[in-house]
């Protein structure tokens, strides 16, 4: 096998981003998971458990679904890779589980989270429950209160939901709280990073646990369309850990296109977007070097979507080479855009979709079609969560709609 | 000669050296605070470059930050401060601050900013060592800029003896496991103190984290050469910007503070 151009180096470095860049006080924590990670994931006991959960537990494989309404619509074949029937609702619950049994055999009692839609934080606190460990998840006072449902979850579950007061009260700032927290716990505690974000080897063990994705839909396109890969890959792109699964197994493959789609929030020529890859430049944040949004001095710009998940001023080092390389394609699609689509999908297909999903949805929208091609859009997670901003948009509270 | 160098040659204990965020309470103070540290005996200063995220700081030094950032600083107006009194600062001054504005700022540039106010050494905590001596050594040589590095009670005797080995100027040993701003009892980690000053005899060792008053300076004297103090120093400034008569107790409150602090 070749070499891929596309994978991390000796150093933790996909091109020129990715790296360690941390204080000395989460030395001993990232270095003992850079140490054991490979070794632990490749224990044939450990793959057998994880296999075990990810089919009994999580309900893997996830369906991929040839939805025929939307594919007349955009007079494309359009499968949907139903990561949203995954149990807790989401893909995270892939790297949740992952991280969990890491976690349990690298002797950690203590796990903490960020969250920034919730699902990463229902899904940490859903697979400490399953293994009795304590759960501490930090999440913005913002995302607090525009995903309620979740914080109820997570408390259901047992894990204790830390609001977080500092900066735009999102994403980014739960996950500086999270790494303090860290930095307090350096004996006891696993942090599961819910992205393909954070320093080496993060990056590469998320990729790694969501590359399910990609490896099901080879088997389940070679199936369906005599082909074990389609012409396109659409998914959204937060972090980047759904979009890196999605991805994974046809990065060396340039017969696939590959579609990430960012959430610009009220649009990319306007302060309050999240789309790092049309307004970022090259950075260091959260312990690695990336695409971020930043100022003329290196402070960090604060983000903004409508969709929590996308909410976050960085995109993860491995998609930033894939953009910077051209391998990958990454589109801005606006709050609007996405609000529409979700409906569009629901009303053709029966599928309430996560605002996240939506935005690669509204992707089609944006992308060369022609009739023959197999598209693929990663349905990353299901929409319950998103009901209230969805009510309040569309007015489904009102008799008439 | 670095004047750090010539601090630790010329003092080997009690050295105190104070850390506050340039730009807070507001964006001109920078000046007669480092003036005053000078003047209250303080032996060197780590001048805060304000980041939008820190990550290993506590709520007073994010605060602080925060309204740094709000008040207007940034790199350009802080060189032109530290240049404009660079004649009067005999002291060694320390820039500390997280990773990414000095890279957007560029290292070259930082670097010769650097030199032109004066500036001895900095400490970028989230600059790890391995990324420094590969991409950055060479630099910060070509200017005599020295790079602080931080040990913890975590980092392993191997690594304790190459921080000490590949870095100059001194070692911020931290206290404890924890974020700045913390009220840790340091007699607790005596056991660290010793480990680091036996594997590293002849290294100026200074002791940060915890560290806000006399009592806990004294005990920084007693396992190291000194002590740094960053957060019950930004709460003494912080206290006195709410007074009305700010400008005119500013700098008897720096007095008062230090004087506390060495006991006398
Ligand atoms: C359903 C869903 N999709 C996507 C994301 C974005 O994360 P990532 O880019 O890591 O997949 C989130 C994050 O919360 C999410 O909940």
């Amino acid at each position: 096998m070749t070499k891929s151009n596309y994978n991390i180096n000796d150093a933790g470095f996909y091109g020129e981003f990715g790296g360690a860049f941390i204080p000395e006080m989460l030395q001993k924590n990232v270095t003992e998971l850079l140490d054991n990670y490979l070794k632990i994931m490749s224990d044939p006991e450990f793959k057998t458990e994880l296999r075990t959960l990810l089919t009994d537990y999580a309900g893997r494989p996830s369906p991929l679904y040839y939805a025929s309404r939307l594919s007349a619509q955009y007079q494309a074949n359009i499968y949907l890779k139903r990561e949203d029937l995954n149990h807790t609702g989401s893909h995270k619950i892939n790297n949740a589980l992952g991280q969990i049994l890491l976690a349990e055999r690298l002797g950690k009692k203590r796990i903490i989270a960020e969250t920034g839609a919730g699902q990463h934080g229902v899904a940490t606190a859903t697979v400490c429950a399953l293994k009795g460990l304590e759960c501490v998840v930090y999440m913005g006072e913002t995302d607090v209160k525009r995903q309620a449902p979740n914080v109820a979850r997570m408390r259901m579950l047992g894990a204790k939901v830390v609001p977080v007061t500092s900066g735009n009260r999102t994403l980014k700032d739960a996950t500086n709280e999270a790494i303090r927290d860290w930095i307090g716990h350096p004996e006891d505690t696993h942090y599961i990073i819910g992205s393909v974000v954070g320093p080496h080897p993060y990056p590469d063990l998320v990729a790694r646990f969501q590359s399910v994705i990609s490896e099901e839909m080879q088997e389940q396109l070679l199936s369906k369309t005599g082909r074990s890969y389609p012409d396109a890959v659409i998914a959204c792109v937060g972090g980047g850990s759904n979009a890196a699964g999605a991805f994974y197994h046809f990065i060396d493959n340039p017969d696939v296109k590959l579609y990430g789609a960012e959430g610009a929030g009220k649009g990319i020529d306007t302060p309050e977007t999240a789309a790092t890859m049309a307004v970022g430049s090259s950075g260091i944040l959260h312990g690695s070097k990336i695409l971020l949004m930043q100022d003329k001095y290196g402070q960090i710009t604060e983000p903004y979507s409508i969709s929590a998940g996308l909410d976050y001023p960085g995109v993860g080092p491995l998609h930033s080479h894939l953009h910077a390389t051209g391998r990958a394609t990454y589109l801005s699609v606006t709050d609007e855009q996405a609000l529409q689509a979700a409906l569009q999908i629901t009303r053709l297909e029966g599928i309430i979709p996560a605002l996240e999903s939506a935005h690669a949805l509204a992707a089609l929208n944006m992308i060369p079609l022609r009739k023959e091609m197999n598209v693929v859009v990663n349905l990353s997670g299901r929409g319950d969560k998103d009901m209230d901003t969805y009510t309040h948009y569309f007015g489904f509270d009102n008799e008439q709609n | 000669m670095n004047r750090i160098d010539n601090l630790f040659q010329t003092k080997k204990n009690n050295i105190l050296s104070i850390y506050f965020t340039a730009g807070f309470p507001n964006l001109n103070d920078t000046e007669e605070i480092l003036l005053q540290l000078q003047n209250a005996g303080v032996d060197m200063v780590e001048v805060g470059m304000p980041f939008s995220d820190p990550m290993a700081d506590g709520v007073v030094i994010q605060d602080s930050s925060h309204q740094a950032l709000l008040n207007g600083m940034n790199l350009d107006i802080l060189f032109d401060q530290l240049i404009k009194i660079k004649k009067e600062i005999r002291i060694p001054i320390i820039l500390m601050g997280y990773f990414n504005p000095v890279f957007k700022y560029g290292v070259n540039n930082f670097c010769k900013k650097c030199v032109s106010a004066g500036v001895s050494g900095v400490i970028i905590p989230d600059l790890p060592l391995e990324v420094y001596l590969d991409e950055y050594a060479a630099l910060f040589d070509q200017h005599e800029l020295y790079y602080i590095p931080l040990v913890t009670p975590q980092t392993p005797d191997q690594r304790i003896a190459k921080l000490g080995m590949k870095s100059k100027g001194f070692i911020y040993m931290v206290s404890t496991a924890s974020i700045t701003g913390s009220r840790p009892n340091l007699e607790n980690n005596h056991d660290y103190f010793l480990r680091v000053r036996k594997i590293l005899p002849e290294t100026p060792l200074m002791i940060g984290f915890g560290i806000q008053d006399s009592n806990s300076f004294a005990t920084a004297n007693k396992y190291a050469n000194g002590g740094i103090i960053g957060t019950a120093f930004i709460r003494t400034l912080k206290e006195a910007s709410m007074k009305t008569d700010y400008k005119e107790i500013l700098s008897h409150k720096i007095d008062a503070f230090i004087q506390s602090i060495r006991g006398n």
